[in-house]
């Protein structure tokens, strides 16, 4: 089921990066720069156990946001976008539970399949959780302009509104 | 014990604004009203001397007010086909304040990452209190431990450090072969011979890791290479010290047994004698009281135990206890070109190995003496191979380990230049270890050829004398 407007599909499967903003314990905004990994429905990213205090604010409270923002991660589009959604940490098997999202991710950095058949040299960084985000609001800005507001889209119904 | 590391290098407010200025646009984050992140992209002007930014209000977005928010830049090079590298990010924070069309705030604190100042294997290791906090709180909420795992092949290959067992190879088949050459050699005691050196090695390399972790080395030292800091087994999870202790206990004992068997079978007070101080300097190369490696004499340890003990070891129990002085002579250059790996290790260690009081060579001696000791050192080993065979002790074959002089001569060159470089310098260790293999395989080679040459054409004379 699709639930994002499609230029901002577009965008989620062409960033190499995008940006996860978390809120932390104290109420504040953090951000981790992510591959985000979309599956036409909801966005995952991944999170080593080395780098995982995301994942603490996220069991804390679940409201993040996923930004696409630089046009040299998405192969020079200039439109941008912002994704607002509920997230929640998958952790079953932090040893392989996470290599299910292996196909999507494959095809943003190819490289990781070769690292990981090496996970032996960096044994930790290949523990992980999976991050899963159901989208529930985008903003986009078609020509990335913030000075302009953003078309919002609200995933559930898809209902469409201006800011 | 070692102190604290810092998770990431210090960044204070006014340096984390002058990265963030570097950046062509950032990315604004606040909590909106319905308490989800909203991050957008604007460009923002900021002067790190007042520590002020400032940008242009988002249009259709309410910055709040008098809360924090924050602006980060990321940045990444896309590599087609393979991912992407230049990996860096910065994240400021700092109270709103709304003027008219502009929000600015004061930073007020920072935090980022750039890949060229701070390698991703060293954030890595930074980040390794990190993953062993998330393994903690998973276990407990779960009631039942969480570990990080590998393969049990990798897990073996990782504790164990199996690929530098040439360490022993090397010296223990070249005694052997020595032996052989003189006309004494016994296939059984051979390979049980091989068997007991390595389950030693085994041994010392586990113990190593149980006593460097004990003593606070391991935990110091954030740039570990393939090479160099240790297994990490411990520090990762992956074992337990006290399963590490254990299998060095299992290892030690191994050997002990072959050794006991080995004396039953070719015993001699020189074989006693070279057991027990093999056991020694094994045990006390990191153990307490002896503790050699962190007083500076690691490299000796490390010369001796695998290079003349390993050597006339495995030398006497193919010649019930002779001893001669070609094996001794040979087994020399391969004590220094094995000692050099190991000094050549410790030179990315050596800020960590400070930090734990472990004195090694590295840590007591500047730059420029520790490189031209490793220069002074490697062309003794080969002065004295080609000392030997002028002399008559060593057979003219064995002038066959000189083609290695052109390894000895890139690591020599890479040293200086990857001094400060742990990662730069793996390639540069990597040589070194090939230089000790392919030193003793050649050696070896030249003792084959004796071997071949004494049964084919006795008469042809292959020592100067």
């Amino acid at each position: 089921m699709t639930t994002l407007p499609e230029p901002v599909e577009r965008l989620l499967d062409a960033a190499l990066v995008g940006e996860l903003t978390v809120v932390d314990g104290t109420g504040h905004p953090v951000t981790y720069p992510l591959i985000p990994l979309y599956d036409g429905e909801r966005i995952y990213m991944t999170s080593s156990t080395l780098f995982s205090k995301k994942l603490e604010h996220i069991k804390a409270n679940p409201r993040v946001a996923v930004s696409i923002t630089d046009p040299v991660a998405v192969g020079g589009r200039t439109d941008r976008a912002t994704i607002q959604g509920d997230a929640r940490v998958i952790e079953e098997d932090p040893h392989g539970g996470w290599e299910r999202i292996l196909p999507i991710w494959e095809k943003k950095e190819p490289a990781i399949v070769a690292f990981l058949k090496a996970r032996v040299a960096l044994p930790l960084f290949f523990e992980r959780s999976l991050i899963e985000i159901t989208p529930r609001r985008s903003l986009y800005w078609s020509d990335g302009d913030a000075a302009v507001a953003p078309l919002v889209a609200v995933a559930e119904g898809n209902g469409k509104e201006a800011a | 014990m070692a102190e604290p590391l810092p998770r990431t290098p210090v960044l204070d407010a006014s340096e984390g604004l002058a990265k963030l200025a570097t950046y062509p646009f950032q990315i604004l984050a606040f909590i909106g009203p319905d308490g989800y992140p909203v991050s957008v992209a604007v460009e923002a002007t900021t002067d790190p001397a007042s520590g002020v930014v400032s940008f242009g209000a988002p249009a259709g977005l309410t910055v709040p007010a008098d809360a924090d928010v924050s602006l980060t830049g990321s940045h990444i090079r896309p590599q087609p086909g393979y991912g992407y590298d230049e990996r860096r990010h910065v994240t400021v924070w700092g109270r709103a304040a709304t003027d008219g069309g502009r929000v600015t705030f004061r930073a007020a604190r920072a935090w980022g990452w750039d890949e060229s100042e701070v390698s991703f294997f060293e954030y890595s290791e930074r980040s390794v209190a990190q993953s062993r906090r998330y393994f903690d709180a998973l276990s407990a909420e779960r009631g039942t431990p969480v570990k990080p795992r590998l393969s049990f092949g990798w897990l073996a290959l990782r504790t164990t450090r199996l690929p530098f067992l040439t360490a022993t190879f090397v010296p223990v088949i070249l005694g052997i072969a020595i032996a052989a050459r003189q006309g004494a050699f016994d296939l059984v005691t051979a390979v049980l011979t091989v068997v007991g050196a390595a389950f030693v090695q085994l041994g010392l390399n586990v113990a190593n890791d149980v006593f460097d972790t004990v003593q606070g080395a391991d935990d110091a030292n954030v740039t570990p290479t393939q090479f160099s800091g240790g297994s990490r087994v411990i520090q990762y999870g992956l074992v337990s010290l006290r399963q590490m202790a254990g299998l060095a206990t299992l290892f030690y004992l191994a050997a002990a047994l072959i050794g006991l068997l080995l004396l039953a079978l070719r015993g001699s007070p020189a074989l006693l004698a070279i057991g027990v101080i093999g056991f020694i300097v094994s045990i006390g190369y990191t153990a307490p009281p002896l503790k050699l490696v962190y007083r500076g004499l690691g490299e000796i340890a490390v010369a001796i135990g695998f290079g003349p003990l390993m050597l006339l070891g495995a030398y006497v129990v193919q010649t019930r206890g002779a001893l001669s002085w070609e094996p001794f002579v040979a087994s020399l250059p391969i004590a220094l070109l094995v000692a050099l790996i190991l000094y050549v290790n410790e030179i990315p260690d050596r800020r960590s190995d400070a930090r734990a009081g472990k004195r090694t060579l590295p840590v007591r001696l500047p730059k420029a003496t520790v490189v031209n000791g490793y220069r002074a050192a490697a062309v003794a080993s080969y002065a004295i191979l080609v000392g030997g065979v002028a002399v008559g002790v060593l057979p003219i074959p064995a002038l066959l380990a000189l083609l290695t002089i052109p390894l000895a001569l890139r690591v020599s060159r890479g040293l200086e230049p990857n001094y400060d470089n742990p990662y730069g310098l793996m390639a540069v260790m990597g040589v070194n270890v090939k230089l000790h293999l392919y030193a003793g395989l050649l050696l070896l080679a030249g003792y084959l050829v004796v071997l071949i040459a004494g049964a084919i054409a006795p008469s042809v004379p292959l020592f100067l004398r």
